[in-house]
C-alpha cells in the first residue's frame, strides 16, 4: 500500500485513490468496472435496494452493496467473482420472473433497456422461477403522457425516489412489501389528482419501462432505428439540453440529456412532451404573399423575397430610412437576431429594432 | 442571471420576487427545492399564494404593484438593525450614506399601509435576508412589468448591495429569463441602444468599429423602442420585419397593436405559424423551429448553447438567418453572403465583447458562459466577483409610485396577469401539442371564493371584465390562490384575449409595459349574449 497519501483502496487486485466521501461503486466506475446496478441514479441519494452491486470485501462475512458503502482506506475489493457473478444472475432471474416482460421497446424511457440488458448480459432469461408477478398496472389512468405498467416493476423506487429528491414534487410513494409493493399516487388515484407536474423524470429513470412515455411509443410502429439528436429545449430560459428522438424523418420523442449543463437531467412538461408542434399541419410550408383582392396566397421564394424587399425598399425610399423598424424573436436562434440587427444597422444605418423583452 | 443555476441549490436565504417560479421556469425551481431540503430558508413575495408559498418559510402577500415600497422598508429594517455589511459598502459601492438616510423614513409601518402587507412580516424577511450568510434573489417578470419595473429592479440591487449579497456562491440578483432566448435576443443587439455584445450605439468608437465592419454610416443616436414605433405606426414608421413574435396577441393593448400594424404600408413576418400577426402582413416567411433548425441560443445564466437540427423542415420552410438575409441581399444590402449558421455566429463572437472568446466549435457542448473575453478564457458563471463592471456598485436612492391605474369605484379590482405550467405564451406550440389540453383545456380567472360569493357567482360561471380599454368573456374559478380583491388570468389563450384589458402605462426607462397591473370591473355574462362592447 502506498504510504504516502494513505486515501487508497485496492481495487481487483490494484491500487487506487478514492476521493473523501465516494462510495466504492463510484470509485469503481472510475476505473471502468462493469458493476451491475438496478436501483442506482447516479443524481439520487444511494438507496441499496436492488443488491446487484454487491462487492467481496476483504474481511466482511458477507458481500456489501457497493453503491451505498463509502469506500474506507486500505479497503481490498472484489468487483467480479465466479461467486459475485452467480449471485446477481439468479438476482435478475427472480426479478425477471416477477414481471409481465422484460423486453420493452427502447422508446419508453431513457433508461428504460437497463434491466433487459443486464438480464441478457447475465444470461438471465432461464424462466426457472416462473410464477407469481408483482404489481398491478393502471390502465385506467387516462393520462396522455405516462404510461403505468406496473406488472413490470422491480420495485426499485427510482420513480418514487426522483419525484421526491431531483423534483420535490412528492407524487408519488410506496405502498405495501414484497409482492404486494405498489407505487401510487396519494389515495391510489390518477396522477393528474395527484401533486405530478408531468415532468416525466419517473419515466425516464425507470429501469423496466414500467413506466413509461406514453406519447413516445405512439410511434413503436415506424420501422426505423431511433436516433438521437443534441439540442436545446425552446421554452424557456432555463436552456434544458434534450435528445431529440427521430426515427426517419419524424420526431418521436424527447429525452432530458443527463450531462446537460443547465439542466443535469431534469425537464418539465413541456419539454419533454409538447413537441409534436413541429410535425403539425398548420405550420406553414411555403411563403405567402398578399393578392390583388386583398388575400394572403401561397407564394415563390423568388416572389415573396422580391415582394418583400421591393416593400420594405418603397417605405425607405420615399419616408427615409427611419420609417422601418426590425422587430426580433425572443424565441428564435441568436443567429435570427444578429441578422435582423444587421440588416437595420449595416443596411439603413440605423437601430431601428427592438425584439419582445418588453411585453 | 448574476449566478449559475448551480448556484441555486448553495442559498441559505433565498428571496422570491414576482416569480411564480414552479410554473414558468419548473426546472430552476427544482434546484431552489433542493436548496430548502438541505436547510435553506425562504421568502416569496407574490399577491397570490402560488405554489412556491408551500416552501417558503415566510410569505408575504403584497398588493400587485407595491414592489418597491415593500423593498424600502426591507431595507429600512436592515438598516435600523446594523445588519449591513460594512466592508462591502466601503469597498464596492458609492452613495451608501445618501442610501441609509434615505430609507430611514420608510418604515414598514409605511410600507404595511401600501402594499397590505404586516408590519411584522415585513421585519421578519428582512431579518431572514439581513441576516444571511448567503442570500439569494431572485425575480422575473413580476418585478420588471410595472411603469416602475427599473425602480423595483434597482431596489433588488440596493438590498444585495447593503448586505454584500452578491458576487459570491449562492447569492446574487438573479432574474429568470421568461422566453428561451431573450438572453440572447439582446446580446446579439437586437435592441434600439446596443450594438452586439451590449456596446451601446451612443459610444462614438463603437459606432466607428461597427462602420469599420460593416462599410457604412451607422447613427449614433439610440433607436426607438417597439413600444413607441408602434405608437409611430403609419406615421413615422411605414413598414416592420416582424421575426416570430405574435405582438397580437402578447403586446398589451390589443386594439391599439392590431391598428398599428394594420396602418403599416408594409408589413413582413416570419413565423411558424399563421399567427394573428402574420394575418396582417403582406409577405409572410415559412421559418424553421425547434428540432429543424442549426443554431445557438443563451440562456438565463449566459450559458451558450447549440441548437441541431434532427428533422428537415416542413415544405420550403427556411431558417430566419437565410430568410432575413435574403431579404436585405435584395435591398442590395451588402454583407450578407452566409453560408450556414456557423457564419453568422462566428461573426457575431468577431465582434461581441462577450462572445469574443468563442466561436462555433468551441460550444458545443455549451460548458461555456459570457462574458468569454478571449479566447482560452473559461468563461463567467458567477458576475461580478472581483468587482462590478462599471466600478462600483450604485445605490439608487427610490421613492415608492403607485400603479399607472388604480382601483376606483368603476373597476375595483385588481387583474393581474401571468403564465401556467403547462401552456406556453400564445400557444401556438404547446397548443398544437397532444395530450396538453388534458392538463390545462381553458383559461380561467380565478377569484378568491370569498369575493365569489360577495358578487354574486358560482365557481365556473361566466363574467365580463373590462378594463378601461376593452372586455373579454371569461368563466370564473374559486381558488384561495389569489388573495381578496385580486384576480389572475394567463394571456395564453387566443379565445380570451386577455391582453385586451392591460397596457394602462409603461416604464420611463425601459417601455416595458404594466402588464401585471390592471383595474377592472367584472360583470355577470348574459347568457347567450354577445361580448359586452364596452
Ligand atoms: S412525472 Fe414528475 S412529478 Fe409526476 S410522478 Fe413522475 S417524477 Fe413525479
Ligand atoms: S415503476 Fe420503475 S422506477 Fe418505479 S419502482 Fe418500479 S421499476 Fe423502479
Ligand atoms: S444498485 Fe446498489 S443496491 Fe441497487
Amino acid at each position: 500500500m502506498s504510504e504516502t497519501t494513505g486515501r487508497t483502496i485496492v481495487l481487483d487486485g490494484q491500487e487506487v485513490s478514492f476521493e473523501r466521501g465516494e462510495t466504492i461503486f463510484q470509485v469503481a466506475e472510475r476505473h471502468r468496472k462493469e458493476i451491475p446496478t438496478l436501483c442506482y441514479d447516479e443524481r439520487l441519494d444511494p438507496f441499496g435496494g436492488c443488491r446487484l452491486c454487491v462487492v467481496e470485501l476483504e474481511g466482511a462475512r458477507n458481500p456489501v452493496a457497493s453503491c451505498t458503502t463509502k469506500a474506507e482506506p486500505g479497503m481490498r475489493v472484489t468487483t467480479r467473482s465466479g461467486k459475485l457473478e452467480m449471485h446477481r444472475r439468479v438476482l435478475l432471474e427472480l426479478v425477471a420472473s416477477e414481471n409481465r416482460e422484460v423486453d420493452v421497446d427502447e422508446l419508453s424511457g431513457y433508461a428504460s433497456q437497463e434491466m433487459a440488458t443486464l438480464v441478457d448480459r447475465y444470461d438471465a432469461r432461464t424462466g426457472r422461477f416462473a410464477g407469481r408477478k408483482s404489481g398491478t398496472s393502471r390502465p385506467d389512468d387516462p393520462n396522455p403522457f405516462i404510461k403505468r405498467d406496473y406488472e413490470n416493476c422491480i420495485s426499485c423506487y427510482r420513480c418514487v425516489r426522483v419525484c421526491a429528491e431531483q423534483e420535490g414534487d412528492y407524487a408519488i410513494s410506496v405502498m405495501n412489501r414484497g409482492f404486494e409493493t405498489q407505487i401510487t399516487t396519494e389515495f391510489g388515484g390518477l396522477l393528474k389528482d395527484s401533486s405530478c407536474t408531468f415532468c416525466g423524470q419517473c419515466v425516464q429513470t425507470c429501469p423496466t419501462g414500467a413506466l413509461a412515455d406514453l406519447k413516445a411509443l405512439r410511434h413503436v410502429e415506424i420501422e426505423e432505428p431511433v436516433e438521437k439528436t443534441r439540442s436545446v429545449c425552446t421554452y424557456c430560459g432555463v436552456g434544458c439540453a434534450v435528445d431529440i428522438m427521430t426515427k426517419g424523418d419524424q420526431v418521436v420523442g424527447i429525452q432530458p440529456a443527463m450531462d446537460g449543463p443547465a439542466n443535469e437531467g431534469a425537464l418539465c412538461v413541456k419539454g419533454q412532451f409538447a413537441y409534436d408542434f413541429v410535425h403539425h399541419p398548420d405550420r406553414l410550408k411555403t411563403p405567402f404573399v398578399r393578392d390583388d383582392h386583398g388575400r394572403l396566397v401561397p407564394a415563390t421564394w423568388d416572389e415573396a423575397l422580391d415582394r418583400a424587399a421591393s416593400g420594405l425598399l418603397a417605405a425607405v425610399n420615399q419616408h427615409g430610412r427611419h420609417s422601418l423598424y426590425a422587430v426580433a424573436s425572443g424565441r428564435a436562434p441568436n443567429e435570427a437576431g444578429f441578422t435582423l440587427q444587421k440588416l437595420v444597422r449595416a443596411g439603413l444605418g440605423t437601430s431601428y429594432i427592438d425584439n419582445c423583452s418588453r411585453a | 442571471m448574476s449566478n449559475p443555476l448551480r448556484d441555486m441549490e448553495k442559498p441559505d436565504v433565498i428571496f422570491c420576487i414576482g416569480t411564480n417560479m414552479t410554473e414558468c421556469h419548473p426546472v430552476a425551481a427544482t434546484r431552489l427545492k433542493k436548496a430548502i431540503r438541505n436547510g435553506a430558508k425562504m421568502i416569496v413575495a407574490d399577491p397570490r399564494t402560488i405554489d412556491l408559498v408551500g416552501y417558503a418559510d415566510v410569505h408575504l402577500p403584497l398588493r400587485v404593484g407595491s414592489d418597491a415600497a415593500l423593498l424600502l422598508a426591507m431595507a429600512h429594517v436592515i438598516v435600523r438593525e446594523g445588519l449591513v455589511n460594512e466592508g462591502f459598502m466601503r469597498e464596492r459601492t458609492t452613495e451608501a450614506e445618501a442610501f441609509l438616510e434615505h430609507v430611514k423614513q420608510w418604515t414598514p409601518e409605511w410600507a404595511s399601509t401600501i402594499t397590505g402587507v404586516d408590519a411584522a412580516l415585513i421585519e421578519e424577511a428582512a431579518l431572514l435576508y439581513g441576516r444571511a450568510e448567503r442570500g439569494a434573489i431572485y425575480y422575473t417578470l413580476g418585478i420588471t412589468e410595472h411603469i416602475c419595473g427599473v425602480d423595483n429592479v434597482q431596489s433588488l440591487c440596493n438590498l444585495a448591495l447593503l448586505t454584500g449579497n452578491i458576487g459570491r456562491e449562492g447569492t446574487g440578483i438573479n432574474p429568470m429569463r421568461g422566453q428561451n432566448n431573450i438572453q440572447g435576443a439582446g446580446d446579439v443587439g437586437a435592441i434600439p441602444n446596443n450594438y452586439p455584445g451590449f456596446q451601446p450605439v451612443t459610444d462614438p468608437a463603437n459606432q466607428a468599429k461597427f462602420q469599420k465592419a460593416w462599410g457604412r454610416d451607422i447613427d449614433l443616436e439610440k433607436g426607438i423602442t417597439k413600444v413607441r414605433a408602434l405608437e409611430r405606426a403609419g406615421e413615422q414608421i411605414r413598414a416592420m420585419i416582424i421575426d416570430g413574435e405574435n405582438t397580437v396577441v402578447t403586446d398589451p393593448d390589443r386594439e391599439h397593436c392590431e391598428h398599428a400594424l394594420k396602418s403599416l404600408d408594409f408589413l413582413v413576418v416570419c413565423d411558424l405559424f399563421m399567427t394573428e400577426t402574420a394575418e396582417l402582413a403582406h409577405v409572410v416567411f415559412p421559418a424553421t423551429g425547434f428540432a429543424e433548425t442549426d443554431g445557438t441560443q443563451t440562456n438565463t445564466e449566459r450559458r451558450v448553447q447549440r441548437l441541431r437540427q434532427a428533422v428537415p423542415p416542413p415544405g420550403e420552410a427556411k431558417p430566419d438567418w437565410w430568410i432575413i438575409s435574403q431579404i436585405a441581399r435584395r435591398m442590395g444590402f451588402q454583407g450578407f453572403d452566409y453560408e450556414s449558421a456557423k457564419d453568422v455566429f462566428n461573426e457575431l463572437c468577431s465582434l461581441s465583447k462577450t462572445y469574443a472568446g468563442l466561436d462555433w466549435d468551441r460550444i458545443e457542448f455549451g460548458e461555456y458562459q459570457w462574458p468569454v473575453p478571449h479566447e482560452g478564457h473559461p468563461g463567467t458563471p458567477r458576475l461580478h466577483e472581483d468587482g462590478f463592471i462599471n466600478g462600483r456598485g450604485i445605490f439608487k436612492l427610490i421613492n415608492y409610485r403607485d400603479p399607472a391605474e388604480t382601483v376606483d369605484d368603476e373597476y375595483p379590482v385588481w387583474l393581474t396577469t401571468g403564465r401556467r405550467l403547462a401552456s406556453y405564451h400564445s400557444r401556438t406550440q404547446t397548443g398544437r401539442s397532444s395530450g396538453i389540453d388534458y392538463l390545462l383545456p381553458e383559461e380561467s380567472l380565478e377569484v378568491h371564493p370569498d369575493d365569489l360569493a360577495a358578487w354574486g357567482f358560482q365557481d365556473g360561471d361566466w363574467v365580463d371584465m373590462a378594463s378601461r380599454r376593452g372586455s373579454v368573456r371569461i368563466r370564473v374559478s374559486s381558488t384561495t390562490r389569489s388573495p381578496r380583491g385580486t384576480v389572475f388570468s394567463s394571456f395564453s389563450f387566443n379565445d380570451v384575449p386577455v391582453n385586451i384589458l392591460t397596457g394602462s402605462g409603461y416604464d420611463p426607462v425601459t417601455d416595458t409595459a404594466e402588464l401585471k397591473v390592471c383595474p377592472v370591473r367584472i360583470r355577470p355574462a348574459p347568457i347567450g349574449g354577445d361580448v359586452a362592447a364596452d
